[in-house]
Protein backbone atom coordinates (compact mmCIF):
# COMPACT_ATOMS: atom_id res chain seq x y z
CA UNK A 1 0.00 0.00 0.00
CA UNK A 2 1.82 3.36 -1.36
CA UNK A 3 0.84 6.66 0.74
CA UNK A 4 0.95 9.36 -1.74
CA UNK A 5 1.06 13.35 -0.70
CA UNK A 6 0.25 16.02 -2.98
CA UNK A 7 0.64 19.42 -1.94
CA UNK A 8 -0.24 18.98 1.14
CA UNK A 9 -0.89 21.93 3.25
CA UNK A 10 -1.90 22.39 7.37
CA UNK A 11 -2.30 25.16 9.60
CA UNK A 12 -3.28 24.97 13.19
CA UNK A 13 -6.13 26.81 14.72
CA UNK A 14 -7.10 28.15 10.88
CA UNK A 15 -9.48 30.67 10.57
CA UNK A 16 -9.03 31.93 14.48
CA UNK A 17 -6.44 34.56 15.78
CA UNK A 18 -3.75 32.44 16.80
CA UNK A 19 -3.47 30.30 13.16
CA UNK A 20 -0.28 28.95 12.37
CA UNK A 21 0.68 27.21 9.28
CA UNK A 22 2.92 24.35 9.88
CA UNK A 23 3.52 22.57 6.19
CA UNK A 24 2.86 23.61 2.97
CA UNK A 25 2.84 22.31 -0.49
CA UNK A 26 4.47 18.78 0.85
CA UNK A 27 4.59 16.29 -1.67
CA UNK A 28 6.28 12.70 -1.26
CA UNK A 29 5.77 9.22 -1.78
CA UNK A 30 5.92 6.31 1.05
CA UNK A 31 6.48 3.25 -1.18
CA UNK A 32 4.97 0.00 -0.16
CA UNK A 33 7.44 -2.14 2.37
CA UNK A 34 10.17 0.59 1.84
CA UNK A 35 11.78 2.18 5.20
CA UNK A 36 11.06 5.89 4.82
CA UNK A 37 13.20 8.56 7.70
CA UNK A 38 11.94 11.96 8.12
CA UNK A 39 14.56 14.14 9.55
CA UNK A 40 14.66 17.90 10.21
CA UNK A 41 15.11 20.55 13.15
CA UNK A 42 12.18 21.29 16.15
CA UNK A 43 9.23 22.27 14.91
CA UNK A 44 10.25 21.67 11.23
CA UNK A 45 6.20 20.11 10.70
CA UNK A 46 7.30 16.22 11.09
CA UNK A 47 4.92 15.37 13.80
CA UNK A 48 2.36 17.62 11.77
CA UNK A 49 2.45 15.33 8.26
CA UNK A 50 2.85 12.26 10.02
CA UNK A 51 -0.66 12.59 11.23
CA UNK A 52 -1.51 13.03 7.84
CA UNK A 53 -0.51 9.70 6.77
CA UNK A 54 -3.91 8.08 8.75
CA UNK A 55 -6.11 10.70 8.20
CA UNK A 56 -6.28 12.05 12.24
CA UNK A 57 -5.25 15.79 10.82
CA UNK A 58 -6.67 16.50 7.45
CA UNK A 59 -5.31 18.59 4.89
CA UNK A 60 -6.25 22.09 4.43
CA UNK A 61 -5.32 22.05 0.74
CA UNK A 62 -3.58 18.88 -1.15
CA UNK A 63 -4.46 15.62 -1.25
CA UNK A 64 -3.49 12.31 0.69
CA UNK A 65 -3.73 8.94 -0.98
CA UNK A 66 -3.79 6.25 1.43
CA UNK A 67 -3.59 2.75 -0.63
CA UNK A 68 -7.05 2.97 -2.55
CA UNK A 69 -8.07 5.96 -0.44
CA UNK A 70 -7.95 9.71 -1.44
CA UNK A 71 -8.35 11.81 1.27
CA UNK A 72 -8.56 15.77 -0.10
CA UNK A 73 -8.77 19.06 1.35
CA UNK A 74 -12.71 20.24 1.83
CA UNK A 75 -14.34 16.79 1.29
CA UNK A 76 -15.63 14.77 4.29
CA UNK A 77 -13.67 11.63 4.82
CA UNK A 78 -16.19 8.29 5.64
CA UNK A 79 -15.02 4.94 7.20
CA UNK A 80 -11.59 6.08 7.75
CA UNK A 81 -11.59 2.85 10.48
CA UNK A 82 -10.20 0.74 7.56
CA UNK A 83 -7.10 3.22 7.54
CA UNK A 84 -6.71 3.54 11.06
CA UNK A 85 -6.58 -0.39 11.27
CA UNK A 86 -4.02 -0.34 8.25
CA UNK A 87 -1.36 2.43 9.65
CA UNK A 88 -0.59 2.46 13.04
CA UNK A 89 1.28 5.63 14.68
CA UNK A 90 3.23 5.87 17.72
CA UNK A 91 3.28 8.82 19.16
CA UNK A 92 6.00 11.15 19.99
CA UNK A 93 4.51 11.85 23.57
CA UNK A 94 3.34 8.22 24.86
CA UNK A 95 1.19 9.67 27.52
CA UNK A 96 -0.78 11.03 24.30
CA UNK A 97 -1.83 7.14 23.29
CA UNK A 98 -1.93 5.59 27.23
CA UNK A 99 -5.74 5.56 28.67
CA UNK A 100 -6.73 2.64 29.96
CA UNK A 101 -6.38 1.22 34.11
CA UNK A 102 -4.46 -1.42 32.59
CA UNK A 103 -1.79 -2.08 29.98
CA UNK A 104 -3.48 -5.36 28.89
CA UNK A 105 -6.76 -3.34 28.24
CA UNK A 106 -4.76 -0.06 26.92
CA UNK A 107 -3.06 -2.93 24.09
CA UNK A 108 -5.89 -5.16 23.93
CA UNK A 109 -8.37 -2.12 23.15
CA UNK A 110 -7.03 -1.73 19.47
CA UNK A 111 -7.35 -5.22 17.75
CA UNK A 112 -10.57 -5.14 19.79
CA UNK A 113 -11.83 -1.88 18.81
CA UNK A 114 -10.86 -3.55 15.10
CA UNK A 115 -12.98 -6.56 15.00
CA UNK A 116 -10.46 -9.26 16.98
CA UNK A 117 -11.57 -11.35 19.61
CA UNK A 118 -10.82 -10.62 23.23
CA UNK A 119 -8.93 -14.35 23.39
CA UNK A 120 -6.89 -13.13 19.76
CA UNK A 121 -6.58 -9.82 21.37
CA UNK A 122 -4.80 -11.41 24.55
CA UNK A 123 -2.64 -13.31 22.57
CA UNK A 124 -1.22 -10.89 20.64
CA UNK A 125 -0.63 -8.28 23.66
CA UNK A 126 1.44 -11.15 25.11
CA UNK A 127 3.55 -10.79 21.69
CA UNK A 128 3.99 -7.89 21.57
CA UNK A 129 5.00 -7.15 25.68
CA UNK A 130 7.64 -9.86 24.85
CA UNK A 131 8.98 -7.93 21.36
CA UNK A 132 9.24 -4.42 23.91
CA UNK A 133 11.37 -6.35 26.21
CA UNK A 134 8.71 -5.73 28.76
CA UNK A 135 7.98 -8.70 31.16
CA UNK A 136 4.58 -9.71 31.80
CA UNK A 137 4.18 -8.43 34.92
CA UNK A 138 2.86 -4.87 33.56
CA UNK A 139 0.04 -6.48 31.92
CA UNK A 140 -1.69 -5.97 35.41
CA UNK A 141 0.06 -2.18 36.30
CA UNK A 142 -2.11 1.00 35.14
CA UNK A 143 -0.05 2.50 32.79
CA UNK A 144 0.22 5.91 34.26
CA UNK A 145 2.31 4.08 36.90
CA UNK A 146 5.52 2.92 34.83
CA UNK A 147 8.45 5.09 34.14
CA UNK A 148 9.10 6.99 30.75
CA UNK A 149 10.69 4.54 29.17
CA UNK A 150 8.23 1.70 30.33
CA UNK A 151 5.06 3.65 28.72
CA UNK A 152 7.23 3.96 25.55
CA UNK A 153 7.21 0.30 25.49
CA UNK A 154 3.44 -0.09 25.97
CA UNK A 155 2.75 2.70 23.31
CA UNK A 156 4.93 0.67 20.90
CA UNK A 157 3.28 -2.59 22.04
CA UNK A 158 -0.32 -1.18 21.70
CA UNK A 159 0.42 -0.35 18.09
CA UNK A 160 2.08 -3.72 17.28
CA UNK A 161 -0.96 -5.62 18.58
CA UNK A 162 -2.79 -4.07 15.75
CA UNK A 163 -0.79 -5.16 13.14
CA UNK A 164 -0.62 -2.82 10.93
CA UNK A 165 0.80 -2.57 7.45
CA UNK A 166 2.44 0.50 8.06
CA UNK A 167 4.30 1.31 10.71
CA UNK A 168 4.54 5.11 11.54
CA UNK A 169 6.90 5.59 14.26
CA UNK A 170 7.43 9.40 15.65
CA UNK A 171 10.83 9.49 17.74
CA UNK A 172 10.01 5.89 18.81
CA UNK A 173 13.49 5.65 20.86
CA UNK A 174 13.51 8.89 23.11
CA UNK A 175 13.29 7.82 26.26
CA UNK A 176 14.46 4.63 25.65
CA UNK A 177 18.03 2.93 27.56
CA UNK A 178 20.49 2.41 24.86
CA UNK A 179 20.43 -1.50 24.77
CA UNK A 180 16.45 -1.24 24.59
CA UNK A 181 16.66 1.16 21.64
CA UNK A 182 19.12 -0.83 19.59
CA UNK A 183 17.27 -3.96 20.28
CA UNK A 184 13.76 -1.66 19.45
CA UNK A 185 15.22 -0.08 16.14
CA UNK A 186 16.19 -4.18 14.97
CA UNK A 187 12.64 -5.10 15.74
CA UNK A 188 11.40 -2.74 13.21
CA UNK A 189 13.69 -3.27 10.69
CA UNK A 190 13.08 -7.20 10.89
CA UNK A 191 9.75 -6.68 10.28
CA UNK A 192 9.71 -4.50 7.86
CA UNK A 193 11.97 -6.79 6.02
CA UNK A 194 10.52 -10.31 7.08
CA UNK A 195 7.00 -9.29 6.74
CA UNK A 196 7.05 -6.47 4.26
CA UNK A 197 5.66 -3.76 6.55
CA UNK A 198 6.22 -0.52 5.38
CA UNK A 199 7.98 1.66 8.10
CA UNK A 200 7.92 5.08 8.33
CA UNK A 201 10.38 7.11 11.15
CA UNK A 202 10.86 10.79 12.16
CA UNK A 203 14.28 10.56 13.89
CA UNK A 204 16.60 12.83 15.59
CA UNK A 205 19.08 9.57 15.10
CA UNK A 206 21.29 10.95 12.12
CA UNK A 207 22.69 7.18 13.25
CA UNK A 208 19.60 5.38 12.48
CA UNK A 209 18.74 6.92 9.82
CA UNK A 210 21.80 6.53 8.19
CA UNK A 211 21.41 2.49 9.31
CA UNK A 212 17.94 1.60 8.31
CA UNK A 213 16.26 4.23 5.87
CA UNK A 214 16.01 3.35 2.24
CA UNK A 215 14.97 6.79 1.78
CA UNK A 216 15.55 10.30 3.37
CA UNK A 217 13.20 13.05 3.25
CA UNK A 218 14.14 16.46 4.83
CA UNK A 219 12.34 18.89 6.34
CA UNK A 220 12.62 22.43 6.83
CA UNK A 221 10.16 25.11 7.81
CA UNK A 222 7.45 23.43 6.54
CA UNK A 223 8.65 21.97 3.65
CA UNK A 224 10.45 18.93 1.98
CA UNK A 225 13.76 20.10 1.53
CA UNK A 226 15.16 17.37 -0.01
CA UNK A 227 14.87 13.32 -0.02
CA UNK A 228 17.27 11.15 -1.57
CA UNK A 229 18.89 7.44 -0.53
CA UNK A 230 21.16 8.04 2.67
CA UNK A 231 24.34 7.80 1.41
CA UNK A 232 23.74 10.82 -0.95
CA UNK A 233 21.86 12.76 1.87
CA UNK A 234 24.67 11.69 4.01
CA UNK A 235 27.48 12.39 1.67
CA UNK A 236 26.58 16.88 1.54
CA UNK A 237 27.43 17.52 4.97
CA UNK A 238 27.10 21.34 4.24
CA UNK A 239 23.03 20.66 2.79
CA UNK A 240 22.57 19.13 6.13
CA UNK A 241 24.04 21.45 8.71
CA UNK A 242 22.45 24.50 7.07
CA UNK A 243 18.69 23.05 8.23
CA UNK A 244 20.16 22.27 11.62
CA UNK A 245 21.79 18.94 10.77
CA UNK A 246 24.34 16.80 11.38
CA UNK A 247 26.23 14.07 9.84
CA UNK A 248 26.15 10.52 11.51
CA UNK A 249 29.12 9.85 13.70
CA UNK A 250 30.07 7.11 11.53
CA UNK A 251 30.25 9.78 8.85
CA UNK A 252 32.15 12.38 10.87
CA UNK A 253 35.00 9.85 12.02
CA UNK A 254 35.02 8.72 8.38
CA UNK A 255 36.53 12.12 7.95
CA UNK A 256 38.79 12.44 10.15
CA UNK A 257 40.35 9.35 8.78
CA UNK A 258 40.38 10.68 5.29
CA UNK A 259 41.80 14.25 6.23
CA UNK A 260 45.12 11.45 7.43
CA UNK A 261 44.90 9.75 4.29
CA UNK A 262 44.73 12.77 2.14
CA UNK A 263 41.65 11.76 -0.33
CA UNK A 264 38.18 10.23 0.55
CA UNK A 265 37.16 6.67 0.41
CA UNK A 266 35.19 5.32 -2.49
CA UNK A 267 32.06 5.50 -0.45
CA UNK A 268 30.15 7.41 2.55
CA UNK A 269 30.31 4.76 5.10
CA UNK A 270 26.57 4.30 6.76
CA UNK A 271 27.58 2.09 9.95
CA UNK A 272 30.80 1.62 11.95
CA UNK A 273 30.61 -1.70 10.95
CA UNK A 274 30.51 -0.48 7.42
CA UNK A 275 33.97 1.83 8.20
CA UNK A 276 35.65 -1.26 9.42
CA UNK A 277 35.53 -2.87 6.96
CA UNK A 278 36.14 -0.26 4.51
CA UNK A 279 39.24 0.75 6.51
CA UNK A 280 40.46 -3.05 6.63
CA UNK A 281 40.04 -3.40 3.45
CA UNK A 282 42.18 -0.26 2.40
CA UNK A 283 45.03 -1.41 4.55
CA UNK A 284 45.21 -4.79 2.77
CA UNK A 285 45.48 -3.01 -0.58
CA UNK A 286 48.34 -0.48 0.62
CA UNK A 287 50.39 -3.55 2.04
CA UNK B 1 37.75 20.19 49.97
CA UNK B 2 35.04 19.67 47.75
CA UNK B 3 32.16 21.81 49.10
CA UNK B 4 28.88 19.00 48.94
CA UNK B 5 25.62 20.73 47.68
CA UNK B 6 23.20 17.82 47.98
CA UNK B 7 24.00 14.31 50.50
CA UNK B 8 21.96 10.94 49.93
CA UNK B 9 22.43 8.67 52.41
CA UNK B 10 20.83 5.49 52.28
CA UNK B 11 17.61 6.42 51.00
CA UNK B 12 15.16 3.42 49.69
CA UNK B 13 11.85 3.96 48.45
CA UNK B 14 8.20 2.74 47.63
CA UNK B 15 5.64 3.74 45.66
CA UNK B 16 2.29 3.00 47.41
CA UNK B 17 0.24 -0.37 46.59
CA UNK B 18 3.78 -1.75 44.64
CA UNK B 19 5.48 -5.02 45.57
CA UNK B 20 9.37 -3.19 44.44
CA UNK B 21 11.10 -0.85 46.27
CA UNK B 22 11.55 2.06 43.32
CA UNK B 23 14.93 3.10 44.97
CA UNK B 24 17.22 0.40 47.57
CA UNK B 25 19.56 1.80 49.67
CA UNK B 26 20.74 4.73 47.49
CA UNK B 27 24.12 6.78 49.08
CA UNK B 28 25.81 9.68 47.00
CA UNK B 29 26.90 13.11 47.24
CA UNK B 30 27.19 15.62 44.52
CA UNK B 31 29.57 18.97 44.70
CA UNK B 32 29.05 22.39 44.16
CA UNK B 33 29.72 23.25 40.37
CA UNK B 34 30.05 19.42 38.96
CA UNK B 35 28.23 18.19 35.79
CA UNK B 36 27.04 14.46 37.35
CA UNK B 37 25.17 11.92 35.00
CA UNK B 38 23.14 9.79 35.96
CA UNK B 39 22.29 6.63 33.58
CA UNK B 40 20.44 3.49 34.15
CA UNK B 41 18.21 1.05 32.04
CA UNK B 42 14.37 2.02 31.72
CA UNK B 43 12.55 2.14 35.52
CA UNK B 44 16.13 1.74 37.42
CA UNK B 45 14.58 4.66 39.36
CA UNK B 46 15.92 7.55 38.04
CA UNK B 47 12.90 10.01 37.80
CA UNK B 48 11.83 8.51 41.26
CA UNK B 49 15.44 9.95 42.52
CA UNK B 50 14.94 13.17 40.53
CA UNK B 51 11.57 14.02 42.00
CA UNK B 52 12.45 13.25 45.18
CA UNK B 53 15.45 15.73 45.11
CA UNK B 54 12.88 18.01 43.88
CA UNK B 55 10.75 17.48 47.27
CA UNK B 56 7.82 15.14 44.97
CA UNK B 57 8.53 11.71 46.75
CA UNK B 58 9.85 11.79 50.49
CA UNK B 59 12.28 8.71 51.77
CA UNK B 60 10.73 5.63 53.03
CA UNK B 61 14.11 5.42 54.59
CA UNK B 62 17.27 7.30 54.89
CA UNK B 63 17.87 11.15 54.63
CA UNK B 64 18.79 13.46 51.81
CA UNK B 65 19.83 16.26 52.38
CA UNK B 66 19.92 19.51 49.89
CA UNK B 67 21.76 22.67 49.87
CA UNK B 68 21.79 22.62 53.90
CA UNK B 69 18.13 21.99 53.96
CA UNK B 70 17.16 18.51 55.32
CA UNK B 71 14.43 17.35 52.72
CA UNK B 72 10.98 17.00 54.90
CA UNK B 73 7.86 19.26 53.84
CA UNK B 74 8.25 22.46 55.56
CA UNK B 75 11.21 23.07 53.75
CA UNK B 76 10.20 22.25 50.16
CA UNK B 77 9.96 25.53 49.11
CA UNK B 78 13.65 26.50 49.82
CA UNK B 79 14.66 23.12 48.71
CA UNK B 80 12.87 24.33 45.03
CA UNK B 81 14.54 27.86 44.92
CA UNK B 82 17.70 26.21 45.30
CA UNK B 83 17.43 23.40 42.69
CA UNK B 84 15.33 23.56 39.33
CA UNK B 85 14.21 20.44 37.46
CA UNK B 86 13.31 19.94 34.30
CA UNK B 87 10.82 17.22 34.13
CA UNK B 88 10.98 13.79 31.34
CA UNK B 89 7.59 15.38 30.17
CA UNK B 90 7.59 18.64 29.62
CA UNK B 91 3.71 18.77 29.49
CA UNK B 92 3.77 17.84 33.20
CA UNK B 93 5.74 21.57 33.83
CA UNK B 94 4.03 24.42 32.05
CA UNK B 95 1.50 26.15 34.26
CA UNK B 96 0.92 29.20 32.43
CA UNK B 97 -1.33 29.70 28.88
CA UNK B 98 1.55 31.44 27.04
CA UNK B 99 4.70 30.69 26.63
CA UNK B 100 6.27 34.13 28.37
CA UNK B 101 3.91 33.84 30.97
CA UNK B 102 4.84 30.54 31.55
CA UNK B 103 8.40 31.19 32.21
CA UNK B 104 7.37 34.42 33.92
CA UNK B 105 5.39 32.24 36.38
CA UNK B 106 8.44 30.54 38.59
CA UNK B 107 9.85 34.10 39.01
CA UNK B 108 6.58 35.48 40.25
CA UNK B 109 7.17 32.70 43.21
CA UNK B 110 10.36 33.70 43.82
CA UNK B 111 9.13 37.36 44.00
CA UNK B 112 11.29 38.73 41.29
CA UNK B 113 10.05 42.11 40.64
CA UNK B 114 8.29 42.79 37.32
CA UNK B 115 10.66 44.88 35.44
CA UNK B 116 13.69 42.73 35.97
CA UNK B 117 11.18 39.64 35.34
CA UNK B 118 10.40 40.83 31.64
CA UNK B 119 14.26 41.12 30.53
CA UNK B 120 14.80 37.63 32.25
CA UNK B 121 11.92 36.23 30.77
CA UNK B 122 13.21 37.33 27.28
CA UNK B 123 16.80 36.27 28.07
CA UNK B 124 16.37 33.29 28.92
CA UNK B 125 13.98 32.25 26.16
CA UNK B 126 16.60 33.84 23.95
CA UNK B 127 19.04 31.13 25.21
CA UNK B 128 16.91 28.72 23.82
CA UNK B 129 16.57 30.17 20.46
CA UNK B 130 12.27 30.55 21.73
CA UNK B 131 11.82 34.37 21.21
CA UNK B 132 9.40 33.45 18.20
CA UNK B 133 7.03 31.72 20.25
CA UNK B 134 6.15 34.10 23.35
CA UNK B 135 2.36 34.15 22.82
CA UNK B 136 1.91 30.40 21.86
CA UNK B 137 0.56 28.28 24.10
CA UNK B 138 3.40 25.93 25.46
CA UNK B 139 0.58 22.44 25.10
CA UNK B 140 0.62 23.60 21.45
CA UNK B 141 4.63 23.26 20.12
CA UNK B 142 6.33 20.78 18.87
CA UNK B 143 7.89 18.02 21.01
CA UNK B 144 11.73 20.14 20.77
CA UNK B 145 10.02 23.40 21.23
CA UNK B 146 8.50 22.27 24.30
CA UNK B 147 11.74 20.66 25.82
CA UNK B 148 13.40 24.20 25.16
CA UNK B 149 10.67 26.31 27.05
CA UNK B 150 11.36 23.85 29.88
CA UNK B 151 14.43 24.88 30.07
CA UNK B 152 14.12 28.54 29.47
CA UNK B 153 11.78 27.79 32.67
CA UNK B 154 14.43 26.82 34.54
CA UNK B 155 17.57 28.81 33.53
CA UNK B 156 15.39 31.80 34.48
CA UNK B 157 15.13 31.20 37.73
CA UNK B 158 18.96 30.75 38.17
CA UNK B 159 19.08 28.14 40.42
CA UNK B 160 22.06 26.52 42.14
CA UNK B 161 21.74 23.54 41.22
CA UNK B 162 19.62 21.95 37.60
CA UNK B 163 18.53 18.84 37.61
CA UNK B 164 17.31 17.43 34.06
CA UNK B 165 15.62 14.61 33.78
CA UNK B 166 16.24 13.50 29.88
CA UNK B 167 15.80 17.61 29.09
CA UNK B 168 17.28 17.07 25.75
CA UNK B 169 15.83 13.68 24.13
CA UNK B 170 13.46 15.61 21.50
CA UNK B 171 16.32 18.46 20.43
CA UNK B 172 17.08 17.70 16.64
CA UNK B 173 21.74 17.30 16.93
CA UNK B 174 22.43 20.87 16.34
CA UNK B 175 19.81 21.88 18.56
CA UNK B 176 20.92 19.60 21.60
CA UNK B 177 24.42 21.01 20.99
CA UNK B 178 23.55 24.43 21.26
CA UNK B 179 21.18 24.44 24.54
CA UNK B 180 23.73 21.47 26.27
CA UNK B 181 26.45 24.13 25.54
CA UNK B 182 24.23 27.30 26.85
CA UNK B 183 24.15 24.80 30.48
CA UNK B 184 27.82 24.20 30.37
CA UNK B 185 28.15 27.95 30.05
CA UNK B 186 26.75 28.35 33.59
CA UNK B 187 28.14 25.43 34.88
CA UNK B 188 31.80 26.66 33.76
CA UNK B 189 31.10 30.42 34.30
CA UNK B 190 28.95 30.25 37.24
CA UNK B 191 29.25 27.35 39.25
CA UNK B 192 26.28 26.24 38.64
CA UNK B 193 25.95 22.26 39.77
CA UNK B 194 24.24 20.13 36.70
CA UNK B 195 22.62 16.69 37.48
CA UNK B 196 21.54 15.55 34.18
CA UNK B 197 19.49 12.04 33.79
CA UNK B 198 20.35 11.04 30.23
CA UNK B 199 20.37 8.35 27.81
CA UNK B 200 22.82 9.72 25.64
CA UNK B 201 25.90 8.36 25.88
CA UNK B 202 28.22 10.80 24.20
CA UNK B 203 26.48 13.45 26.80
CA UNK B 204 27.81 10.97 29.54
CA UNK B 205 31.05 10.97 28.49
CA UNK B 206 31.60 14.40 28.64
CA UNK B 207 30.31 15.09 32.27
CA UNK B 208 32.46 15.06 35.50
CA UNK B 209 31.03 11.89 37.16
CA UNK B 210 28.61 9.59 36.44
CA UNK B 211 26.55 7.55 38.57
CA UNK B 212 24.78 4.01 37.00
CA UNK B 213 21.61 3.21 38.66
CA UNK B 214 20.59 -0.54 38.50
CA UNK B 215 16.86 -1.96 39.63
CA UNK B 216 17.07 1.14 42.02
CA UNK B 217 20.66 0.36 43.47
CA UNK B 218 23.68 2.16 42.93
CA UNK B 219 25.90 -0.10 40.45
CA UNK B 220 28.59 1.66 40.18
CA UNK B 221 29.98 5.34 40.05
CA UNK B 222 33.15 7.28 38.70
CA UNK B 223 34.87 9.16 35.12
CA UNK B 224 33.38 8.48 32.18
CA UNK B 225 36.25 6.67 31.18
CA UNK B 226 35.71 4.30 33.68
CA UNK B 227 32.16 3.57 33.34
CA UNK B 228 32.87 3.24 29.87
CA UNK B 229 35.83 0.58 30.45
CA UNK B 230 33.31 -1.64 31.78
CA UNK B 231 31.81 -2.63 28.52
CA UNK B 232 30.10 -5.85 27.46
CA UNK B 233 28.83 -5.37 31.20
CA UNK B 234 27.36 -1.90 30.57
CA UNK B 235 24.96 -3.83 28.32
CA UNK B 236 23.59 -6.31 30.68
CA UNK B 237 23.03 -2.65 32.31
CA UNK B 238 20.78 -1.95 29.51
CA UNK B 239 23.45 1.18 28.74
CA UNK B 240 25.99 0.97 25.87
CA UNK B 241 29.53 1.81 24.97
CA UNK B 242 29.81 5.58 23.32
CA UNK B 243 30.84 6.08 19.55
CA UNK B 244 34.64 5.69 20.05
CA UNK B 245 35.03 2.19 22.15
CA UNK B 246 32.68 0.90 19.56
CA UNK B 247 34.79 2.06 16.85
CA UNK B 248 38.02 0.76 18.33
CA UNK B 249 35.99 -2.77 18.99
CA UNK B 250 34.96 -3.14 15.22
CA UNK B 251 38.76 -2.11 13.75
CA UNK B 252 40.23 -4.26 16.49
CA UNK B 253 37.85 -7.33 15.58
CA UNK B 254 38.66 -6.20 11.66
CA UNK B 255 42.27 -7.21 12.11
CA UNK B 256 43.79 -3.43 12.80
CA UNK B 257 45.91 -2.31 14.98
CA UNK B 258 45.42 -0.22 18.02
CA UNK B 259 47.17 0.82 21.41
CA UNK B 260 44.12 0.19 23.45
CA UNK B 261 40.84 0.89 23.06
CA UNK B 262 39.76 4.71 22.71
CA UNK B 263 37.40 6.61 24.35
CA UNK B 264 38.14 9.77 21.98
CA UNK B 265 37.78 10.43 18.26
CA UNK B 266 40.55 12.37 17.87
CA UNK B 267 42.98 9.99 19.40
CA UNK B 268 41.59 6.82 17.98
CA UNK B 269 42.05 8.24 14.54
CA UNK B 270 45.59 9.27 15.04
CA UNK B 271 46.58 5.78 16.53
CA UNK B 272 44.54 3.88 13.75
CA UNK B 273 46.95 6.42 11.52
CA UNK B 274 49.92 5.91 13.09
CA UNK B 275 49.74 2.04 13.47
CA UNK B 276 48.46 0.75 10.56
CA UNK B 277 48.67 3.39 7.78
CA UNK B 278 52.10 5.61 8.32
CA UNK B 279 55.67 3.71 6.44
N1 LIG C 1 -1.38 21.99 18.44
C1 LIG C 1 -0.71 22.98 17.83
N2 LIG C 1 -1.23 24.23 17.77
C2 LIG C 1 -0.55 25.24 17.16
N3 LIG C 1 0.65 25.12 16.59
C3 LIG C 1 1.22 23.90 16.62
C4 LIG C 1 0.59 22.77 17.24
N4 LIG C 1 1.40 21.70 17.12
C5 LIG C 1 2.50 22.13 16.45
N5 LIG C 1 2.40 23.44 16.15
C6 LIG C 1 3.38 24.27 15.41
O1 LIG C 1 3.55 23.74 14.10
C7 LIG C 1 4.92 23.71 13.72
C8 LIG C 1 5.32 22.29 13.32
O2 LIG C 1 5.21 21.46 14.46
P1 LIG C 1 5.51 19.90 14.45
O3 LIG C 1 5.04 19.38 15.77
O4 LIG C 1 4.96 19.30 13.23
O5 LIG C 1 7.12 19.91 14.39
P2 LIG C 1 8.17 18.72 14.46
O6 LIG C 1 8.97 18.76 13.20
O7 LIG C 1 7.49 17.47 14.80
O8 LIG C 1 9.13 19.21 15.65
P3 LIG C 1 9.86 18.39 16.84
O9 LIG C 1 11.08 17.75 16.24
O10 LIG C 1 10.26 19.46 17.80
O11 LIG C 1 8.89 17.42 17.41
C9 LIG C 1 5.72 24.26 14.92
O12 LIG C 1 6.11 25.59 14.67
C10 LIG C 1 4.75 24.19 16.07
O13 LIG C 1 4.94 25.26 16.98
N1 LIG D 1 3.70 6.54 39.89
C1 LIG D 1 4.21 5.31 40.02
N2 LIG D 1 3.55 4.35 40.70
C2 LIG D 1 4.05 3.11 40.84
N3 LIG D 1 5.23 2.71 40.34
C3 LIG D 1 5.95 3.61 39.64
C4 LIG D 1 5.47 4.96 39.45
N4 LIG D 1 6.39 5.63 38.72
C5 LIG D 1 7.39 4.74 38.48
N5 LIG D 1 7.13 3.54 39.02
C6 LIG D 1 8.00 2.34 38.98
O1 LIG D 1 9.18 2.62 39.70
C7 LIG D 1 10.34 2.14 39.01
C8 LIG D 1 11.31 3.28 38.75
O2 LIG D 1 10.70 4.20 37.85
P1 LIG D 1 11.44 5.54 37.37
O3 LIG D 1 10.41 6.37 36.68
O4 LIG D 1 12.15 6.15 38.50
O5 LIG D 1 12.47 4.93 36.32
P2 LIG D 1 13.53 5.68 35.38
O6 LIG D 1 14.88 5.20 35.74
O7 LIG D 1 13.30 7.14 35.39
O8 LIG D 1 13.17 5.04 33.95
P3 LIG D 1 13.09 5.69 32.48
O9 LIG D 1 14.48 5.63 31.92
O10 LIG D 1 12.21 4.74 31.75
O11 LIG D 1 12.54 7.07 32.58
C9 LIG D 1 9.82 1.45 37.75
O12 LIG D 1 9.76 0.08 37.95
C10 LIG D 1 8.42 2.02 37.56
O13 LIG D 1 7.56 1.07 36.97
MG1 LIG E 1 7.48 16.27 16.50
MG1 LIG F 1 12.64 8.50 33.94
Amino acid sequence: MDIKLREVEYSYAAGTPFERQAIMDVTFTIPSGQYVAIIGHTGSGKSTVLQHLNALLRPLKGEIEIGSRTIAAGRKGKKLKDVRRRVGIVFQFPEHQLFDETVEKDICFGPMNFGVSEEEAKKRTREAIGLVGLPEEVLGKSPFDLSGGQMRRVAIAGVLAMKPDVLVLDEPTAGLDPRGRQDIMNMFATLQKKNGLTCVLVTHSMEDAARYADKIIIMHKGQVYRTGAPRDIFSDADSLTNVGLDIPETVRFQRMFESHLGHPLDKVCLTPEELAAEVSRLRGEMT
Amino acid sequence: MKEKVISIKGVSFQYPDQEAFALRNVSFDVYKGEWLAIVGHNGSGKSTLAKMLNGLHYPSEGTVSIGGYALIEENVWLIREKLGMVFQNPDNQFVGTTVQDDVAFGLENNGVEHSAMQERVFASLEKVGMTAFLNQEPHHLSGGQKQRVAIAGVIALRPDIVLLDEATSMLDPLGREEVINTVRELNENEGLTVISITHDLEEASRADRVIVLNEGMLYTEGTPERIFQLDRELLNLGLGVPFAVQMSQLLTDAGLQLSRRHFNEEELVKDLWTLNFEK
